[in-house]
């Protein structure tokens, strides 16, 4: 993973007004899921400060194209095929090299392939939904699927989610773990959902959309949406134990 | 005015939903021929340095009901301590040994297992050791934003009575929610996200 040296500062701390709060309970699963005591606060340590790291060698030679690794050979899924790329950095601006990220959604029809799913809408017999990548050097990303449909769930009585992929990132420390959801640009669905609106602040909703972006779209082929992800930033160590600068 | 600050704002969080297996145990979910194999699985093989011990329990909501749709996550040092991460810059942690596994709780019964091994202890930031633990972040349908918390073990009595974390406790009542219970050859550590047994969690 390059020759940048590794970074063992304590990291931002959690702006957990920015997050959704652990109680929303017009996203009614959260009322007896989300804890009543105050989280208990402290500096990181190196528990926190250290994580896992995935090597390229463990990635498949499809696992970044949803619209072929779950399909029969000469086949593939059925759809609008897209591109989704981006960068994840840090908020101090750096690249985040060697992250692993983790996607997963519904088929074009909003229908996830999953046991516990009984959504009418069918499954795409060549469509997995499932797909991983690492970051390049500089922390670029990139994978290719289908854009999912919005899917109807029992929440409120005609409640459906907007269109969007799960992300699960991998920064270099345990403290940084992260999972969201990246929605589309101009989904009038998206102002109505409960679990969007979990986030307080307007701003921070919007960081969730991804844009639709012609540049890198490829023609006749796959439109492209570009979705940055941000985690927590590091400290300098120079006031611990090590005189190292920022 | 001053100068901005110019730091961004961290990507907001969301819940990882009742289809999180999709993504992160795809094997585990029946979708078969992705990935050769679940990641997270095996944290140990037979090199591994260190004593093989097993970790089990549940997550219960408020209504004492077992979630069966959560996934967790742990991240521990090695048997001498030592992370195996670019992170560790106090020596090379055993190559046998991940430290990081993930387990989906059982789709019927809500039980997770992990095979691992007994952490070594690590140090605080001012050199005293921290008691051996696990550090378990939990996502779920209904978790808006990941939980974490860690996990003691109840025969490291004299180690837990210095640990620098367990002593900021306040109400030491609540101590004994992160502190799993030696039953046979395996660790018991049941997680409850809410009411009178509520689990400490951090804010880290």
């Amino acid at each position: 993973m390059s020759n940048i040296k590794p970074e063992t500062g304590a990291f931002f701390q959690r702006d957990r007004q920015w997050h959704p709060p652990a109680y929303a309970p017009d996203y009614k699963t959260s009322v007896v899921r989300s804890p009543q005591r105050a989280l208990l606060s402290f500096d990181n340590t190196l528990s926190e400060i250290t994580g896992p790291v995935f090597g390229h060698s463990i990635l498949g030679e499809l696992d970044n194209d949803l619209i072929h690794n779950f399909a029969k050979p000469g086949e593939s899924a059925i759809g609008q095929r897209i591109i989704v790329h981006g960068r994840v950095i840090d908020e101090r601006g750096k690249g985040v090299a060697g992250a692993l990220l983790e996607f997963w959604q519904a088929n074009a029809g909003g229908r996830y392939r999953h046991k516990r799913e009984g959504y009418v809408a069918a499954l795409d017999p060549n469509f997995g939904g499932c797909g991983r990548t690492i970051t390049d050097d500089e922390g670029y990303y990139r994978f290719r699927t289908v854009k999912p449909g919005a899917y109807p769930w029992p929440n409120g009585v005609n409640d459906w989610r907007p269109a969007h992929i799960h992300f699960s990132v991998f920064g270099h420390g345990f403290a940084q773990r992260l999972i969201t959801q990246m929605y589309f640009e101009g989904d009038p669905m998206i102002w109505n959902c409960p679990i969007v609106r979990s986030i307080p602040d307007k701003a921070a909703i919007e960081q969730l959309v991804a844009g639709l972006d012609m540049n890198n779209t490829i023609p006749m082929d796959a439109r492209a949406y570009k979705f940055d992800i941000v985690l927590r930033g590091r400290r300098s160590t120079l006031f611990e134990n090590r005189m190292e600068g920022n | 005015m001053v100068q901005q600050l110019g730091f961004l704002k961290e990507t907001p969080s969301q819940t990882a939903g009742p289809y999180v297996h999709i993504g992160c145990t795809p094997n585990f979910s029946g979708i078969a021929g992705v990935y050769e194999s679940d990641l997270g699985i095996a944290m140990v093989n037979d090199k591994t340095l260190g004593e093989r011990i097993t970790i089990r329990g549940r997550v219960f909501d408020g209504t004492g009901t077992p979630l069966r749709d959560a996934l967790l996550e742990i991240w521990q040092a090695d048997s001498n301590g030592l992370y195996n991460s670019p992170s560790e810059l106090r020596g090379a942690a055993d190559p046998n040994f991940t430290g990081w596994g993930r387990c989906p709780t059982d789709m019927e019964t809500g039980e997770f297992v992990f095979e691992t091994i007994r952490p070594g202890q690590v140090p605080y930031k001012d050199g005293r050791l921290m008691a051996p633990h696990v550090t378990v972040w939990i996502v779920a349908r209904g978790i808006n934003i990941g939980l974490q918390t860690r996990i003691y073990f109840d025969d490291q009595k004299a180690a837990n009575d210095q640990d620098p974390i367990l002593m900021r406790i306040e109400h030491k009542n609540r101590v004994n929610t992160l502190i799993a219970k030696r039953d046979g050859s395996a660790y018991l550590f049941d997680i409850h996200l809410q009411g009178d047994k509520e689990t400490i969690f951090f804010d880290v």
